[in-house]
């Protein structure tokens, strides 16, 4: 039987003749191994729809609601199954409703192509009907963008734009195409890429740097690792384990680092940042060697950077060059694939334990655990808290879940407790925070992953950003299960009036639409739930059920997140009330 | 506080549509002014160059270098103050015929500049003058009292006085 690849390429190459531009973008997506793509129709990308009908049993072109929904599927599928995402659109408003998600993959990292529709290349610059310069617009957040005029530039357009979304440290990559040349004809034959001249995908490893790390970390008493999401794009959760066990060095994680290493584990010592665990935060500010793996520094993870690890030496393991030394400057930078750094320096590594550092860190949990998470997971009060919410999803899954979540306080309550056993097992949207996020996210992660179980945790504000993708999950039946964790507010930012703006509610409390009616409405099995003795039951079902589900739990209305960091303190000044 | 000081930054690049976007975004996200630009071909054939000059300080010009060459079609992007380089601007001055003829003074001030008479017709004469930014400056102070029509003046261009081991990366 013939690959899809084969298919792709065989029958037009054989035959040599020639085809629309049109065809050869959906010949060069099978190519390059797409079988999956989100995308909304329009009359500048017509052409290229006439032929997604005629190639839909080798090409599953699924329609999203909105754009926006379509590269937030894009990037849920990316994340989970670690192929590129892609997303297309039509010119003008279908290529700026693109942008948000965009943006998210840029800041993300996160391997997508998106694919647009243009004027005819004889109108640009004319203010043609829905004619918008979606290079220009997109430019500041793309890895790379490109617009094709002939029909010809196709295949090396195409080729390109995928080997730059998937190679170094991914990212998103916009191809606008003029109608014209989708209707062209040419002569079609495809060449992968894997290189491009003026792109260094990976930096050069440089053996020296490996040694004097390695030589550091065997002299560090007090040593922490702050992994991020390099880890899990560099597909290197093995070598890093290793590593991990290896030296014996806690092992604390950024929001989208979360999975590279199983909750579980013995060296994973939680979350830094903002919303992080109490132990890494303050530990930060103790270690003598602090190893940045495959993360960046983000203001959210250091607080202020004047009084961020400064007695530490830094050791900075990364693929993009324009990361070192941009927030903290590294002592010793390790260039490089992770997973190549990882498996040269674990040799050179010696083995410990470094129990009596372990200790602080569980002192403080100890601390953290009385002051903050007996009551989250455990309410002491009538209103139900989100951790338990979280604490029931957990049981039921066994940590083998995907987990999807939003922006706001139910994203950091997740991320907090969740529990995971497997890598790529966290998507969210982290650098960007954009609300509205999870809910095509979700449906993206289920199709990138479908044998995995994928729960949506949203809030009731972000839910209402991108709600109409309930349509898009009605009609693929992809079986996601959404929680709303409703609190009737926009719940962190009346976190942050309530901390420092006096209490001032402005504009933050909302009032809501029967959510169970509307999934109903979309024929999804729904429910809600407002009392603590229903909510096991009502997560079981959900957990239990073959189809998408729906699940509404009245929270707490004014319940803060803690421990936090409030914006511009330092990770030392955390607070745990 | 670290001082700021000028800089010039050489970028060399494809020679596509839209970088110049590219290039220009990545200053105007950091709030950073660009003081004077130009692009030109390079030494190396099908690669381009531009010439940006800033002021700012040097462990801000390091990281906008890196952001530079991050950029998918900048081959390489390097800095410079302006005591590592050899750097020149050049300016048009477009001034009234009549005033040739009628101030003698005007003669002189273009011998004692060194600058060069691209053009002459009836009603206007054009001056040319390449150099430094203080003297194209003084050529501007000395002939505007003689009303100029015009004045343009060209962005910096810039060589270094070390190597660029550009032809090797593309090796």
């Amino acid at each position: 039987m013939k690959t899809k690849e084969q298919i792709a390429l065989q029958e037009v190459e054989s035959e040599s003749i020639k085809i629309s531009g049109a065809e050869a973008v959906i010949r060069c997506l099978l190519a390059e191994g797409v079988d999956l793509i989100y995308g909304y129709p329009g009359g500048a990308i017509m052409p290229v729809y006439d032929e997604l009908y005629k190639f839909q049993d080798e090409l599953n072109h699924v329609l999203t609601r909105h754009e926006q929904g379509a590269t937030h599927a894009a990037q849920g599928y990316a994340r989970t199954s670690g192929k590129v995402g892609v997303a297309i659109a039509t010119s003008g408003p279908g290529a700026t409703n693109l942008v948000t998600g965009i943006a998210d993959a840029q800041i993300d990292s996160t391997p997508m192509v998106c694919i647009t529709g243009q004027v005819g290349s004889h109108l640009l610059g004319s203010d043609a009907f829905q004619e918008t310069d979606i290079i220009g617009i997109s430019t500041p957040v793309t890895k790379w963008n490109y617009q094709i005029t002939k029909a010809s530039e196709i295949p090396e357009i195409m080729a390109k734009a995928f080997y730059i979304a998937r190679s170094g440290r991914p990212g998103p990559v916009l191809i606008d195409i003029t109608k014209d040349a989708q209707f062209d004809t040419f002569d079609f034959s495809y060449k992968k890429c894997n290189l491009v001249r003026s792109y260094k995908a990976v930096p050069p490893m440089e053996m020296d740097q490996i040694q004097a790390a390695a030589t550091l970390i065997n002299q560090a008493k007090k040593p922490l690792i702050v992994f991020g999401q390099g880890v899990i794009l560099g597909e290197a959760e093995a070598e890093f384990k290793a590593f991990v066990e290896k030296t014996g060095i806690p092992a604390a994680w950024t929001i989208l680092g979360l999975s590279a290493l199983p909750t579980d584990h013995p060296s994973n010592v939680g979350m830094v940042g903002m919303h992080g665990n109490y132990g890494p935060n303050m530990l930060t500010n103790e270690c003598d060697v602090l190893l940045a793996m495959g993360m960046r520094f983000d203001d959210r993870v250091t607080g202020n950077l004047d009084t961020y690890a400064k007695q530490a030496k830094v050791i900075h393991f990364e693929i993009d060059p324009a990361e070192v030394d941009k927030n903290v400057m590294a002592d010793i930078a390790v260039m490089g694939n992770i997973k190549e750094t990882l498996t040269k320096i674990t040799p050179l590594v010696e083995e410990k334990s470094h129990t009596s550092w372990f200790e602080k860190f569980k002192e403080f949990d100890a601390i953290e655990f009385d002051k903050v998470i007996k009551e989250e997971l455990n309410p002491s009060k009538e209103g139900l808290s989100m951790g338990e919410v979280l604490k029931e999803i957990n049981n039921a899954s066994g940590g083998d879940a995907v987990i999807v979540t939003d922006v706001g306080q139910h994203q950091m309550i997740a991320c907090r407790y969740a529990k995971f056993n497997q890598s790529k097992s966290n998507v969210t949207s982290g650098g960007l925070g954009t609300m509205g996020f999870a809910l095509p996210a979700a449906l993206g992660a289920k199709m990138g992953a479908p044998e995995r179980e994928v729960v949506a945790i949203i809030g009731d504000g972000g839910y209402q950003m991108t709600i109409q993708e309930l349509g898009t999950i009605f009609q693929t039946q992809a079986a996601v299960k959404i929680v709303v964790l409703n609190n009737d507010f926009l719940g962190m930012v009346r976190q942050w009036q309530q901390l420092f703006f006096d209490k001032r509610y402005a504009s933050t409390e909302m009032v809501n639409p029967d959510f169970v009616t509307i999934a109903k409405g979309y024929f999804i099995d729904a429910q809600r739930v407002t009392k603590r003795e229903h909510l096991a039951d009502a997560v079981q079902t959900m957990m239990a059920s073959k189809k998408p589900y729906f699940l509404e739990v009245c929270v707490e209305k004014e319940n803060n997140v803690f421990p936090m960091i409030p914006s511009g303190a330092s990770v030392s000044d955390i607070r745990l009330e | 506080m670290e001082a700021t000081q000028i800089f010039t930054i050489s970028i060399y690049s494809e020679n596509n549509v839209g970088l110049l976007n590219r290039i220009s975004a990545i200053f105007l996200k950091r709030h950073i002014n660009i003081r004077s630009l130009n692009t030109s071909p390079s030494e190396i054939e099908n690669v381009f160059r531009f010439v940006i000059v800033v002021k700012m300080t040097e462990e801000k010009v390091k990281k906008v270098v890196k952001q530079l060459e991050k950029q998918i079609e900048v081959i390489k992007a390097f800095y410079h103050t302006d005591e590592e380089t050899i750097y020149q601007e050049s300016a048009l001055y477009k001034v009234k015929s009549d005033s040739l003829f009628d101030e003698r003074h005007i003669q002189n001030i273009i011998k004692d500049s060194h600058a060069n008479i691209v053009t002459v017709s009836r009603d206007f004469f054009v001056i040319e003058k390449t150099g430094f930014r203080h003297e194209t400056e003084k050529l501007y102070e000395d002939l505007a009292p003689y009303g100029l029509l015009q004045f343009v003046r060209s962005g910096r261009i810039s060589v270094t006085k070390t190597p660029m081991e550009i032809s090797d990366i593309l090796k």
